[in-house]
């Protein structure tokens, strides 16, 4: 922990670990998206795609770069670090390291919102529309189901899976109700893609993301720390933990929401990222930043692998994140066993 | 959270009468169902047809009795009482209320091992589909267990490694699905999770991994009690924390790998009877267990039996069906009463 003291009497306390590791994945999160940005069935070298960014290049060179290839790179920054910071979140409130809104049912209630526009038929912005009121529908009913004179992390768990339990189940049957074509196009936005994703997708999201990350960044993470400490300990320390425990869930089922609206309900990340930004900082408490851009890097990474890795096949995001995501916190637990810090 | 209800306790004694009580008539609705699960089908049978085909074996007017509903059944019956009793001890293991059976990765292994020999090694019949699930589910156990610690394992550590292990596989398997039409076509049934494909054959073939598993993880079930207190005070006790932590976790692999490679990865089973019955036994296993090995096996067949009656003349998928019905159910026990954590 570093303190820097300004002479006008301001002080700033921060874990250069934690900024440097903030840091390196949102260079890292950088460099895959230049890449990204030049490669494809045309590709660009990394000095052509910056000149293209700062306004240069041929008309052509713009239109790939700016209209088709950076909606996309955006949307992926945006949904992994909304996701990450939305598995922070939960993670930090249900006080589980498994708690992410994957298994808690917000997802699935998301899923569940689009999967009824497919089967009933619908345009893309109707799904996108129908996943966002799924997934804040199912926050309210949890949220509902929940209260007891307050709402505890524990009970939040027990009903949250049993919610996803439920609409997995509805999921299952929507989906043998919808027409071949139909049930092929829920699939992969179920895996969760970023194919063909434009500024249209983005826009919310950011919208989401700029009101609500400083809101939960600044409004919210000291208390947050202290509520990982117990609910009684956090009164005692004077945070309003019922106020702040209802604001948090309403952030983070509204970041995963428009998450899965923007590219489907990509798994993994929300419950990977925060795992992989705790072990590289290794700061106790919420690491909200540094998991910030360690989704935003996952999911750029992962998107950019899911483009290039089988020639002549895309596959769909959401089956790489896994990959990636999961197997880079296993060899980080492998790591951190064999340096014996357990 | 109080972990039992503040008012009077009863005696000792009435307690156990109650609980013994209960137990009895737990076995009693099995015993229906489990006449239900032979007398409900696309063809119905009158209760002395059902007796009358019990006993003539040979008789082929009686046939859909000994060659389909009673294999079934007995499926039925094994996986449930495995999925319910591993679930169970998982949750103690690793001291979460989120840990299923599938946490140690066993179901993600058994899929992904099942994958492989369907797209790589051209295994196409289901009966060649067990050796792979159980090898799979046995290799990726002991991977789990290796990288959350091996004998020094923390319950958290574990839960960690397993979903980071279940990730990676997961989305393993989605890529061969999605990459190879073929296998998608002839996998497509085995991970919805049905008992639909039961035979004689696979009845005794999973049968002696199951009972084995049952009989440790019943004699777990006091060290077991032991180890929720903590390991120190386990110790204090006399018992030995990582020699319990070894043999439970063979008795969950060989319980789920059987069941899931019978029936493929049914969930909620495992997930939800244990939060079920502990809602009516308290925490302790020695109660906990025997109810969960009678109780999932109801719900899982009953599932089965209205999934036969509502899909007429076709079925409806025994995974689905359970988390349909049995999700209300929990629901509503959650939300009633004081739970009991793990």
């Amino acid at each position: 922990m570093t303190v820097l003291r300004t002479s006008w009497g301001l002080s700033l306390r921060f874990r250069p670990r934690a900024l440097g590791v903030g840091a390196g994945a949102a260079v890292l999160a950088a460099g895959f998206g230049l890449v990204a940005l030049g490669s494809g069935d045309y590709p660009m070298g990394p000095a052509d795609v910056l000149r293209t960014l700062t306004g240069g290049g041929t008309v052509a060179e713009q239109f790939i770069v700016l209209e088709l290839r950076l909606p996309r790179l955006v949307t992926a920054v945006l949904v992994g670090a909304a996701l990450a910071l939305a598995g922070t979140v939960f993670q930090s409130l249900v006080r589980n390291p498994l708690g992410s809104p994957d298994i808690l049912g917000f997802t699935q209630g998301a899923s569940t919102g689009a999967l009824v526009v497919v089967v009933l038929g619908g345009s893309s912005l109707a799904l996108a529309g129908a996943a966002v009121v799924g997934g804040l529908g199912t926050g309210l009913v949890i949220y509902a189901l929940a209260w007891r004179r307050g709402v505890h992390g524990y009970r939040l768990i027990l009903v949250g899976i049993g919610v996803a339990a439920i609409l997995t189940g509805v999921n299952g049957y929507l989906l043998t109700r919808a027409p071949l074509m139909e049930a092929a196009r829920a699939v992969l936005w179920l895996t969760g893609s970023l194919d063909g994703r434009g500024w249209a997708n983005a826009g919310p999201l950011l919208a989401v993301l700029v009101l609500l990350a400083p809101l939960v960044l600044v409004g919210c993470a000291p208390a947050l720390r202290m509520m990982e400490l117990g609910d009684d300990a956090a009164s005692a320390l004077g945070v309003p933990v019922r106020r702040l425990r209802l604001v948090l869930l309403a952030a983070a089922v509204l970041l995963v929401s428009f998450a899965a609206a923007a590219a489907g309900p990509v798994s993994f990340v929300a419950l990977v990222a925060p795992h992989v930004a705790k072990r590289l900082t290794r700061a106790p408490g919420p690491n909200l930043l540094p998991s910030m851009a360690v989704g935003a890097a996952l999911l750029v990474g992962a998107d950019l692998a899911a483009q290039r890795a089988f020639a002549g096949h895309q596959l769909p995001v959401g089956v790489v994140t896994g990959v990636i995501g999961g197997g880079y916190l296993v060899w980080l637990l492998a790591m951190e066993r064999r340096a014996g810090r357990l | 959270m109080p972990v039992r209800e503040a008012a009077a306790p009863p005696s000792r004694r009435g307690r156990r009468a109650a609980r013994a009580a209960g137990l009895v008539t737990a076995v009693a609705l099995l015993a229906v169902i489990v006449v239900l699960s032979i007398a409900v089908g696309a063809k119905a049978m009158p209760l002395a047809d059902v007796w009358s085909g019990l006993l003539h074996r040979d008789a082929t007017e009686y046939a859909v009795v000994h060659r389909m509903r009673l294999p079934r059944t007995l499926l039925g019956l094994l996986a449930g009482t495995a999925l319910g009793v591993a679930g169970a001890v998982m949750q103690a293991l690793t001291r979460n209320p989120l840990a299923d059976p599938g946490l140690l990765g066993i179901n993600a292994g058994a899929s992904a091992a099942v994958a492989t020999a369907a797209a790589f090694l051209g295994v196409t019949a289901v009966g060649g589909y067990v050796w792979f699930a159980l090898l799979g589910a046995a290799a990726v156990t002991a991977l789990v267990y290796a990288v959350g610690g091996g004998r020094g394992a923390t319950p958290a550590r574990l839960a960690l490694a397993g979903a980071a292990l279940n990730a990676t596989l997961y989305s393993y398997v989605s890529a061969v699905m999605l990459l190879d039409t073929a296998s998608l076509e002839r996998l497509r049934f085995w991970t919805v999770g049905s008992l639909a494909s039961a035979d004689s054959a696979t009845v005794t073939r999973v049968l002696p991994f199951i009972l084995i598993g049952l009989l440790v993880a019943l004699g777990a079930a006091r060290p077991l009690n032991a180890l929720a207190l903590g390991d120190d005070a386990a110790r204090a006790l006399g018992a030995r924390p990582a020699l319990i932590r070894a043999a439970v976790i063979v008795a969950v692999t060989l319980l789920c790998g059987a069941a899931t490679a019978a029936c493929g990865p049914i969930v909620f089973v495992g997930l939800l009877v244990p939060h079920l019955v502990r809602a009516l036994t308290g925490p302790d296993l020695r109660w906990l267990l025997p109810y969960c090995a009678v109780l999932a096996p109801a719900l899982l067949l009953g599932a089965d039996v209205l999934g036969r009656v509502l899909g007429r003349p076709g079925e409806l998928q025994v995974g689905m069906v359970t988390a349909v019905l049995g999700g209300p159910l929990f629901l509503w026990l959650v939300s009633r009463r004081p739970v009991a954590q793990p």
